[in-house]
C-alpha cells in the first residue's frame, strides 16, 4: 500500500544514491588532512593550493577556450542543421542527413574519439587545441541540432510568411523573427553544448596534443598519481558553477511563465474595459 | 473619396459589364501536390474594388488559391494575372499583396505599434511617415491606447485588429483575408463583419477572402464563389447563389434546403407554359416555372428553401398548386423562425420555416398535426447537376 512513510524512505534512498558521492567529494574538499580518506579538520587551503597549481589553472583554462569556442560553433552548425531538418521538407538524403546527425549521440565516445583521430592523423595535423575545439564542435553539434529542431517544430511558420508578405526578404526575416524567437532554445543548446564540452574526457583524450591539456584529461592523470583533495576542490567548484546555471536557467522559465499568466489577466481586463 | 463611394456600391457590378478589365485573373490555375490536385484548371476574374468570397468547406483549395496570389505557392500550371501583370515567380516580399493570416501571425516580440510599422519599415518609408500611418491605422482599429502592448497581452478581438491594422498599413492593392473572423465569437464576428464591410468601402480596396462560413460569405460580399475539390462550382453575388444555386452541391452548402429527387414527367410545351417541367418524384408531382435544360426523363432534382414552403391544417383549396401532406414530426423552434419537419404518409420528410410573427408561446400547428405543405410554381428550382 502506499504510504507517506514508503514515499518518504524511497524518496530518501533515492536522493542519498544520487549525491551521497558527491556530498563526499565536498565535504573533503575542506578537510584539512592530506589523506582523502581521513577527517582532519576544517580548512580552505585545498583552494588556495589549487590557484597556486599552475598546471591545474592552465587545463581550467584551455577547458574555458575550448568549451566557449566549439559551443558557438556548435550552436551556428547545429541551428543551421535543425532549420534544414525542419524546413526542408523534402531533399535527396533528408533521411540519411537526419539519422547522421542522430548518430554521434548514441555511438560510444571511443569511436568518435578514435575516428577524429584518425582523420586527424590522416590529414597531417598536429594535435592540440584546434583539434580538441573542432572533435567537440562535431559532437555537441548533434545536441544543439536537436534542442534547437523541437523549438522549430512547433514554431508558427505564419510568422515568417507574414514577413515575407510585409516585404521582408527572407535572410532578413530570419534575423528579425526566426531568430529572436527561438533564441532560448539556441541559448539552452549553447549551454548543452558548453556543458558537454567542459566535462568531456575521452574524446578530448584521443584529440588533444601537448600544450592542450583540458581540466578533465588533467584531473584524471593526476588522478591515476593518487587523488588529492585539491581535485576535490577544483571539483566543488564545477558542482557550484553547473548548480548555478541550473538555477538560473529554471528561475528565467518560472519569471517568464509568472509573466506570462500576468500578460493574460492583462488581456482579459484590456478586453472588459 | 470615400463619401463619393456611398451610392455607387449599390450598383457595383463590374462583373456584368463585357468591357471590365479584371482586376485579379486566375487563367487555368492547376495545383498539384505530389498526386493530391488542390486546384483543377481553374478560371476566375476579380475585378478592383470587389469584396470577394472564396467559400467551400476544407480541403477544396480556396486557400491554396489564396496562397498562390500572395506567392507563398507556385501554380504548376497556368497564370495569374494582376492588373494585367504575370505575377508567376514574383517573390512574396515583392507582391503588392497583403495578406492577414488566420493565426493572426503577429509578432510575439514586437509592440502593436512595431508590428503595424514592420511592412513599412521594409519600404525604407521616413520615420515620420511610418509613425503617422501608425496612427492612423491604430486609430482606425480603435487601438491607440494599445500601442505599446505585446500580442500576447491582448485580448482576441484585439489581435484581430492588429493584423488588420497591419496588413492594411501598406496599402495593398489587394488584401487577402484567410477565415479572418474564425477564432472570435459570434457577436464580435458579426460586428466585425460589418466593421471590414465598412473599411473596404472607405479605403476602396479589392478584399479577397477565404471562408469557409456561409454567413460570413453571405454578409461581406460582392460575389462569391463555391469551391469543392479544387474546382469552382458557382461564382455568383449572394442573392444568386442563395436563390438560384447552379447545383445540388452549392444549394446544398448555402443555407437551408429541402431537396427531391425525380424525373422530368413533363417540359413546357407540354404544360402549356414556357419554361415549365413537372417532375414526378414516386407519387409526389411538382409543377416548376423555370427555363430548365432538362428534357423529359431526365433525373433531376427539385430544390426549395424550407420558408418558401407554406403550412397550414387546411387542404388548398386549388389543386393546381404544389402540395405534400403529413404528420408534423418534429419542431425546430428558433426564435425568430420556427422549423417543421412533416413526414409523409410513406416516409418522406420535407421541412417548411414559418416566421413567429405573433408573441403566441402556443403555436395553432404542434407535434402529430397532420398538415398541408404548399408552394407556388415559381417558388422552388429545378437542379440538373
Amino acid at each position: 500500500m502506499k504510504s507517506p512513510r514508503f514515499d518518504a524512505t524511497v524518496l530518501t534512498l533515492g536522493f542519498a544514491f544520487l549525491y551521497i558521492p558527491i556530498i563526499i567529494l565536498i565535504v573533503y574538499s575542506f578537510n584539512a588532512s592530506r589523506l582523502v580518506t581521513v577527517w582532519g579538520g576544517f580548512s580552505l587551503n585545498w583552494y588556495s593550493a589549487m590557484w597556486s597549481n599552475q598546471g591545474l589553472m592552465d587545463a581550467a583554462w584551455v577547458t574555458a577556450r575550448v568549451g566557449v569556442l566549439s559551443a558557438t560553433l556548435g550552436t551556428i552548425l547545429g541551428t543551421l542543421a535543425a532549420l534544414a531538418l525542419t524546413r526542408f521538407a523534402r531533399f535527396p538524403g533528408r533521411m540519411a542527413f537526419s539519422g547522421m546527425i542522430y548518430a554521434p549521440l548514441v555511438m560510444p565516445e571511443v569511436i568518435t574519439g578514435l575516428s577524429l583521430l584518425l582523420l586527424f592523423v590522416a590529414m597531417g595535423v598536429d594535435r592540440g587545441f584546434w583539434t580538441v575545439t573542432i572533435a567537440h564542435t562535431t559532437f555537441t553539434m548533434c545536441y544543439v541540432a536537436i534542442v534547437v529542431q523541437s523549438r522549430l517544430l512547433t514554431f508558427d511558420r505564419s510568422l515568417e510568411e507574414a514577413a515575407l508578405d510585409l516585404g521582408c526578404p527572407p535572410v532578413k526575416t530570419f534575423f528579425k523573427i526566426t531568430l529572436p524567437l527561438i533564441f532560448p532554445a539556441v541559448i539552452a543548446g549553447w549551454m548543452l553544448a558548453f556543458t558537454l564540452s567542459l566535462d568531456d574526457l575521452v574524446i578530448a583524450s584521443f584529440n588533444t596534443g601537448p600544450g592542450a591539456t583540458t581540466l578533465p584529461i588533467k584531473i584524471y592523470s593526476q588522478v591515476r598519481l593518487g587523488v588529492t583533495p585539491e581535485i576535490n576542490a577544483i571539483c566543488t567548484i564545477l558542482i557550484g558553477l553547473v548548480t548555478i546555471g541550473v538555477i538560473a536557467a529554471s528561475l528565467t522559465t518560472k519569471r517568464a511563465e509568472i509573466r506570462r499568466v500576468r500578460d493574460e489577466h492583462l488581456a482579459i481586463r484590456g478586453a472588459e474595459s | 473619396m470615400a463619401k463619393t463611394l456611398g451610392p455607387v456600391k449599390r450598383k457595383f457590378s463590374p462583373w456584368t459589364d463585357p468591357n471590365a478589365v479584371p482586376f485579379i485573373r486566375f487563367e487555368n490555375i492547376t495545383k498539384r501536390f505530389g498526386d493530391f490536385v488542390a486546384v483543377d484548371n481553374l478560371t476566375l476574374d476579380i475585378y478592383e474594388r470587389e469584396f470577394f468570397s472564396l467559400l467551400g468547406p476544407s480541403g477544396c483549395g480556396k486557400t491554396t488559391l489564396m496562397r498562390m496570389l500572395a506567392g507563398f505557392e507556385e501554380p504548376t500550371e497556368g497564370r495569374i494575372l494582376l492588373q494585367g501583370q504575370d505575377i508567376g515567380g514574383v517573390p512574396p516580399y515583392r507582391r503588392p499583396t497583403n495578406m492577414m493570416f488566420q493565426s493572426y501571425a503577429l509578432f510575439p516580440h514586437m509592440t502593436v505599434e512595431k508590428n503595424i510599422a514592420f511592412g513599412l519599415e521594409q519600404d525604407n518609408m521616413p520615420k515620420g511617415e511610418i509613425t503617422a500611418r501608425v496612427q492612423e491605422m491604430l486609430k482606425l482599429v480603435k487601438l491607440e491606447q494599445f500601442a505599446k502592448r505585446k500580442p500576447n497581452q491582448l485580448s482576441g478581438g484585439q489581435r484581430q485588429r492588429v493584423a488588420l491594422a497591419r496588413s492594411l498599413a501598406k496599402r495593398p492593392k489587394v488584401l487577402l483575408l484567410d477565415e479572418p473572423l474564425g477564432a472570435l465569437d459570434k457577436k464580435l464576428r458579426e460586428e466585425t463583419q460589418f466593421e471590414l464591410m465598412d473599411l473596404q468601402h472607405t479605403l476602396g480596396m479589392t478584399f479577397l477572402i477565404v471562408t469557409h462560413d456561409q454567413e460570413e460569405a453571405m454578409t461581406v460580399s460582392d460575389r462569391i464563389a463555391v469551391m469543392d475539390k479544387g474546382i469552382i462550382m458557382q461564382v455568383a453575388t449572394p442573392a444568386e447563389i442563395y436563390e438560384a444555386p447552379n447545383s445540388r452541391y452549392v444549394a446544398d452548402f448555402i443555407g437551408d434546403i429541402n431537396i427531391i429527387e425525380g424525373k422530368v414527367a413533363e417540359t413546357a410545351s407540354a404544360l402549356g407554359a414556357p419554361g415549365a417541367v413537372r417532375i414526378e418524384s414516386e407519387g409526389l408531382s411538382i409543377a416548376v416555372d423555370q427555363e430548365s435544360q432538362a428534357v423529359k426523363d431526365d433525373h433531376v432534382a427539385f430544390a426549395i428553401r424550407p420558408e418558401k414552403v407554406r403550412i397550414s391544417l387546411d387542404a388548398p383549396a386549388d389543386t393546381a398548386t404544389n402540395a405534400f401532406y403529413g404528420e408534423v414530426w418534429d419542431i425546430g423552434y428558433l426564435g425568430d423562425f420556427s422549423l417543421f419537419i412533416v413526414r409523409s404518409e410513406d416516409g418522406r420528410f420535407l421541412r417548411a420555416a414559418q416566421a413567429n410573427v405573433s408573441r403566441l408561446v402556443d403555436r395553432p400547428i404542434t407535434f402529430g398535426d397532420m398538415v398541408w405543405l404548399t408552394w407556388s410554381r415559381d417558388a422552388g428550382l429545378v437542379l440538373t447537376r
